[in-house]
């Protein structure tokens, strides 16, 4: 049996807390009552139950005593790729599951100043390399959405995007590196955002490829991901790319008026063969955004072919870098070699402590970055990014905001051959996803709709640098006309 | 630029990864699979492009030379795998 309270937003539990409706620990139970009954999703890697309850009963304390915070008692996911002080951060890897980091990262610290509760660490592709969560070391996540067969959550914030979906925490937090965070809330009918790059701290996210790299909330609905994205962004002298901009209260966009308001479609997210219901759903929702008094108009990014190839040379080539500190000398997983040379250690633990996905991201980044080869990919690849970047801000000096949808597919079953015997036809799937990390603009996927086989689908809304606000005011009007029945 | 079997072998070490000898042949095919893909980046000149490596500003924050953490040597080691004398332990390496 579901918990009933745990059908709130956040926004409504915060509401009851302070009406006194529910306590924190009440509302904490609930949560972990579905964990316990969710277990067969496998969202959870690791359960911090002990811990969420006593930042619960601290809630309770402050609400009792006029001091809540802005998140008091709000229980959350923490996927588990941020640092968590004092609780096991594996990346979903072997080489890193005894890892216990003694430091807190800075966007799950600005949670727990906010009086956010902690219910545990969710699973995510290895390393968030994928977009299925099928490369975690822990075994891959079940959509809450399947029907006869387990269906793939998306990735590689799989596991935050199905606890969401599935009622086991009231928000959670992701990471977007191509698609991680938008693709997954799709394929869960749920709502997240990829800010600004620059706009969350880093410090304390275990590193894939660093100059794209985001972390975001993934909620129920656009007013919780404003609630959680106002705690987590926020500049940060630990990040050297953290940017030093105020941020408004985004929740202040919601409702806001969008007349006027220019959105651009791009006209080459609509390749020959897209899927005919996708479109159908792409035009309904300008339709609707039309029907409010904006100004819908074609625009171009001519670049967007080249996206996919250019983001799997750059990503692999930062990862192999970041990588490298792998090394089962200082933390993680160790090979046994004793009496061996040095490199053999090196070699069997990152043989044995990294999965087949991530060995083949590492050794993809390795020859790009290699002497000879690097100028033909790597600095290519980088040329590339430039042209993808000014295709962007080309097309928004003609719209404000531009709509694409999130994903070419629905949700695929869990081992789907074609994906797994081509890691191509995998990264295909980033297809609308990873121009946007390439230019490190913000965009959000929400739920538009349900396709022929049941499944959610999303749109995605994407905004210029720093202008997650006007993102936060259409997602809001899309979402009301929308009306998506969640899980 | 397709690659053959030594490169595999030496990306593998440069790597610090094992590829099994029976996994040679197969890793170099979906190499060459993947290269290939990436290689459709060439039908773009890019000759007068500058590459971009970051998106925001790229001067980064100076900030006064002065200690900001430290004195957490025992954090620090408890997480190695072997550490002895407060330091890492790694197998010997000079004989």
């Amino acid at each position: 049996m579901m918990q009933e309270i745990t059908k709130l937003t956040i926004a409504e539990a915060l509401s009851g807390l302070q009406k006194k409706d529910f306590t924190a620990v009440e509302l904490t139970e609930a949560y972990l009552t579905n964990m316990a009954q969710g277990k067969h999703y496998n969202a959870y890697i690791t359960e911090c139950t002990d811990v969420a309850l006593v930042q619960a009963k601290n809630a309770d304390e402050r609400y009792a005593s006029g001091k809540a915070r802005a998140l008091e008692g709000i229980p959350l996911g923490i996927k588990d790729l941020f640092c968590t002080k004092d609780i096991r951060t594996t990346a979903a890897s072997h080489i890193l599951d005894n890892f216990i980091p003694p430091y807190e990262s800075t966007v799950t610290q600005h949670l727990l100043d906010d009086g956010a509760v902690f219910l545990g660490k969710l699973n995510l592709d290895e390393f968030a390399m994928g977009g299925s969560n099928e490369t975690s070391y822990f075994g891959p996540v079940i959509n809450p959405w399947s029907k006869d067969k387990p269906l793939v959550p998306g990735g590689s914030s799989g596991g935050s995007a199905a606890a969401v979906a599935a009622h086991m925490c009231a928000g959670s937090t992701g990471t977007d590196t191509g698609g991680s965070i938008r693709e997954p809330a799709a394929f869960c009918g749920v709502t997240g955002i990829k800010p600004t790059y620059g706009r969350c701290s880093r410090y304390g996210i275990i590193a894939f490829a660093s100059s794209l790299d985001q972390a975001g909330p993934i909620a129920q609905d656009v007013r919780d991901c404003a609630l959680l994205l106002n705690s987590m962004a926020g500049f940060d002298e630990k990040d050297s790319t953290s940017c030093n901009i105020p941020v408004p209260d985004y929740t202040a966009f919601l409702g806001k008026d969008i007349k006027g308001l220019v959105v651009g479609l791009p006209k080459e997210y609509r390749p020959e063969g897209l899927n005919a219901e996708i479109a159908a759903y792409w035009d309904k929702a300008a339709e609707m955004l039309k029907a409010r008094g904006a100004i819908v108009k074609e625009i171009s990014l001519p670049h967007t072919k080249y996206a996919l190839a250019t983001y799997y040379v750059l990503a692999p080539a930062e990862a192999s870098s970041n990588l490298a500190r792998y090394d089962g000398v200082r933390y993680g997983y160790r090979a046994k070699a004793e009496g061996e040379h040095l490199d053999e250690l090196y070699i069997r633990t990152r043989t044995e402590g990294f999965g087949k996905e991530v060995r083949r991201r590492i050794m993809i980044g390795t020859y790009v970055l290699s002497a000879g080869y690097y100028d033909a990919y790597y600095l290519k690849a980088q040329k590339m990014r430039r042209l993808i970047h000014q295709d962007f801000m080309e097309a928004f000096k003609q719209c404000d905001i531009i709509l694409t949808p999130t994903s070419p597919i629905t949700a695929f079953p869990i081992g789907d051959e074609s994906m797994l015997l081509n890691p191509i036809n995998m990264y295909l799937n980033d297809v609308f996803t990873v121009s946007i990390n390439l230019a490190g603009l913000p965009a959000m996927s929400l739920p538009i709709g349900l396709a022929q086989n049941g499944l959610p689908l999303g749109m995605q809304l994407i905004g210029k640098p720093f202008d997650e606000g006007t993102i936060f005011k259409t997602a809001a009007a899309l979402e009301s006309d929308v009306k998506f029945e969640r899980k | 630029m397709a690659i053959d079997n030594e490169t595999v072998k030496k990306v593998a070490f440069l790597s610090r990864l094992r590829v099994e000898n029976d996994k040679i042949e197969a890793t170099k095919e979906e190499f060459n699979k993947i290269l290939t893909w990436i290689e459709e980046l060439n039908e773009i000149n890019t000759d007068e492009v500058e590459p971009l490596i970051a998106v925001n500003d790229l001067s980064l924050r100076m900030r006064p030379d002065n200690v900001t953490a430290g004195h957490c040597r025992e954090a620090i080691l408890k997480n190695a795998p072997a550490a002895e004398y407060d330091y890492f332990a790694v197998p010997k390496v000079v004989e």
